[in-house]
């Protein structure tokens, strides 16, 4: 019997091949960057990218889209680059108290049947607002045990790669391989289904909104590890990056169809895009562009490699 | 009392509230000016806000990222080109409908030609258009020509010219939506796709005139408004993604799909305006100028909702 490979493989298989083909072209261009050193620096900014992009993962796995990560994750940053830092019973309960307002959003959003794209809109306002209150001027320091983490030079690998297939794997198994998984999933996948099963999907919502949130802040106070200090606009483009990852890691916008490596990937595919154009000795003007373009030739493969699911499937 | 029964009456009795309370705190005495100004400022919004409607028209997931860069773009090539020369303004005029035409065309190839979702086709999209804008602009700011810079900025009969322009393009907006065999179309792809395509609607091409129609209306916009703030700067239309979508929803359309009105979008991008001058006029700080403009969406589209549960 001939082997073949599962649909999610297949799946997972061109965000890795993507991966893949940028890592191997920047190791060409710049053969210095293979090293620790190098890849250190190349990867960063990965652990919170691929944070933020798993926590828009969840909503979107319950059909639901975030258009305030980006000003969230900022807020997130904010407080801990202030509070976190001068008292940090305070800090950690704003943190505490902003994940109960996500809980609190994903079950008024399902109680009331809202669409998620214009309520976390007007969100992105608010946590755009209180990060200006928090942190009215670019500053603060990063807690000393955050910055102590981020700072850490582990053996085998920079902590931006460990870090990161650390989080795919907590969130593989957490989203994937768990009963809760299961179940935030469903509800993306079949609401109606799911509720018949006996299952709250109020509070189902609300329990997928609070562990989006929870990835949030993970991110936001890893950021502030990394750059030791704030502001209030500094994760703005997590928004757009995040969805962008997401997609390319092979999720959807709807049907609860999820993958959590996928995320990991897509996001680590967006940041590596960004030094490769760098290294191409792309003009500046035209950087923003020609990510779009590489979003875009993604998306093509992406089909073709669907096409060829498809014909798998039929076979 | 069927007036109250309209969706985008509630975006008009909030505007009228907000505008007493603002020339309430100066006793009266910007009434005109403040009156001037916020029809200026809503008009431009009113513009790409009419283009965004046609396209979450569409139904579930159709959305158009790329209007602020389109504006930008628009604004940009448009200026470079007349490079204040009277004579030469309708042909600008041209070139920037001609931008918003070709984007609008190519954003649909994407979505349709590799099933990309359409949040993510314009968003690619306007990463490319940012990139062209920022390639031909240099950083040069190019005066509008002098008849386009009085035009923008003036008054008829009392009235800002951009905001009956404005008027005229909702007009016509209204009329195609509520009354053209198109509008009706695109109405009822919006209430279920399957269906329409089962009843033989061409769906792709009226799609695609949708995305050509919103990119054409953020081009006009940005013309307009590049001519209007003396140059096109390089963030203009930045401020216009999130306000061309919340004027649209806040006015009384259904983000589902299907069920659009024109007159709504007057009144919410009115009342986004003039919120902001009243916190300007009590003295707000950014902070709460910012929470409270989030809070005002949320607190709107839940009134929204409850209304449309009611009447169910």
């Amino acid at each position: 019997m001939r082997w073949r490979p599962s649909p999610e493989a297949l799946r997972l298989a061109l965000p890795v091949m993507a991966l893949a083909a940028l890592l191997v072209s920047v190791f060409v261009m710049r053969p210095n960057v293979m090293g620790y050193n190098g890849l250190h620096l190349l990867f960063k900014l990965g652990i919170p990218i691929a944070l933020a992009t798993l926590a828009q993962m969840v909503i979107m796995s319950v059909n639901d889209l975030d258009l305030s990560m980006g000003s969230f994750v900022s807020f997130v940053a904010c407080v801990t680059a202030t509070w976190l830092v001068d008292a940090p019973l305070i800090g950690a309960l704003m943190l505490a108290g902003a994940i109960a307002v996500y809980a609190a959003l994903g079950m008024v959003i399902a109680a009331r049947g809202l669409p998620s794209i214009v309520v976390t809109l007007g969100m992105s306002f608010v946590w755009a607002g209180l990060a200006v209150l928090v942190l009215p001027t670019p500053g603060g320091t990063a807690p000393g045990w955050v910055a102590a983490v981020m700072g850490a030079r582990p053996a085998l690998m920079p902590v931006g790669i460990a870090g990161s297939i650390l989080i795919a794997v907590l969130a593989h198994l957490l989203i994937m391989r768990s009963s809760f998984g299961v179940l935030i999933r469903g509800v993306g996948g079949n609401e109606r289904s799911v509720s018949r099963a006996g299952w709250s999907v109020l509070l189902a919502r609300g329990a997928a909104y609070a562990t989006a949130a929870t990835f949030a802040v993970a991110s936001g106070i890893t950021l502030v590890g990394l750059m030791t200090s704030a502001d209030a606009n500094i994760a703005l483009r997590y928004t757009l990056l995040s969805i962008a990852g997401v997609i390319l890691g092979g999720g959807e916008f709807t049907g609860g169809r999820v993958s959590a490596i996928g995320a990991v990937v897509g996001a680590l595919t967006l940041l590596l895009a960004g030094s490769f154009l760098t290294f191409l000795n792309v003009p500046p003007d035209w950087q923003i562009g020609a990510q779009g373009m590489i979003l875009i030739l993604i998306l093509a493969l992406r089909l073709l490699l669907v096409r060829l699911e498809r014909r798998g499937a039929r076979a | 009392m069927s007036l109250l029964r309209k969706p985008w009456i509630w975006s008009f009795v909030a505007a009228g509230l907000v505008w007493f309370v603002t020339i309430m705190a100066t006793g009266g005495a910007s009434t005109i000016g403040l009156t001037q100004a916020t029809l200026t400022f809503a008009a431009f919004s009113v513009i790409v806000g009419t283009g965004q409607m046609f396209v979450i028209t569409l139904g579930p997931g159709n959305i158009d990222l790329a209007v602020p860069a389109t504006m930008t773009l628009a604004g940009t090539v448009a200026l470079k080109y007349m490079d204040t020369q009277d004579a030469l303004i309708l042909p600008g005029l041209g070139i920037a409908i001609g931008i918003g035409i070709g984007v609008g065309f190519v954003n649909y190839a994407l979505i349709k030609a590799l099933r990309i979702p359409p949040i993510i086709a314009t968003l690619a999209m306007s990463f490319i258009i940012q990139s062209a804008a920022i390639a031909t602009n240099r950083g040069l700011r190019i005066k509008p020509p002098d008849a386009m810079a009085d035009f923008t900025t003036g008054l008829t009969l009392g009235i800002p010219n951009v905001a009956l322009v404005a008027l005229g393009i909702t007009g016509v907006a209204w009329v195609v939506l509520m009354r053209s065999v198109y509008g009706r179309q695109i109405s009822a792809i919006g209430q279920s796709l399957p269906a329409a395509r089962m009843a033989g609607l061409p769906v792709d091409g009226l799609r695609l005139a949708t995305y050509v129609l919103c990119a054409t209306l953020a081009a006009v916009c940005g013309f307009l408004l590049a001519c209007f703030s003396g140059g096109a700067a390089l963030n203009m239309g930045a401020e216009y993604l999130l306000m061309s979508i919340a004027v649209v929803i806040i006015g009384g359309t259904a983000v589902a799909g299907g069920d659009s009105n024109v007159p709504g979008i007057w009144g919410a991008s009115l009342f986004m305006f003039l919120v902001v001058s009243m916190l300007n006029t009590y003295g707000f700080g950014a902070g709460v100028r910012l929470i409270l403009t989030g809070l005002i969406i949320i607190s709107v589209i839940l009134l929204a909702s409850g209304r449309q549960g009611a009447t169910r």
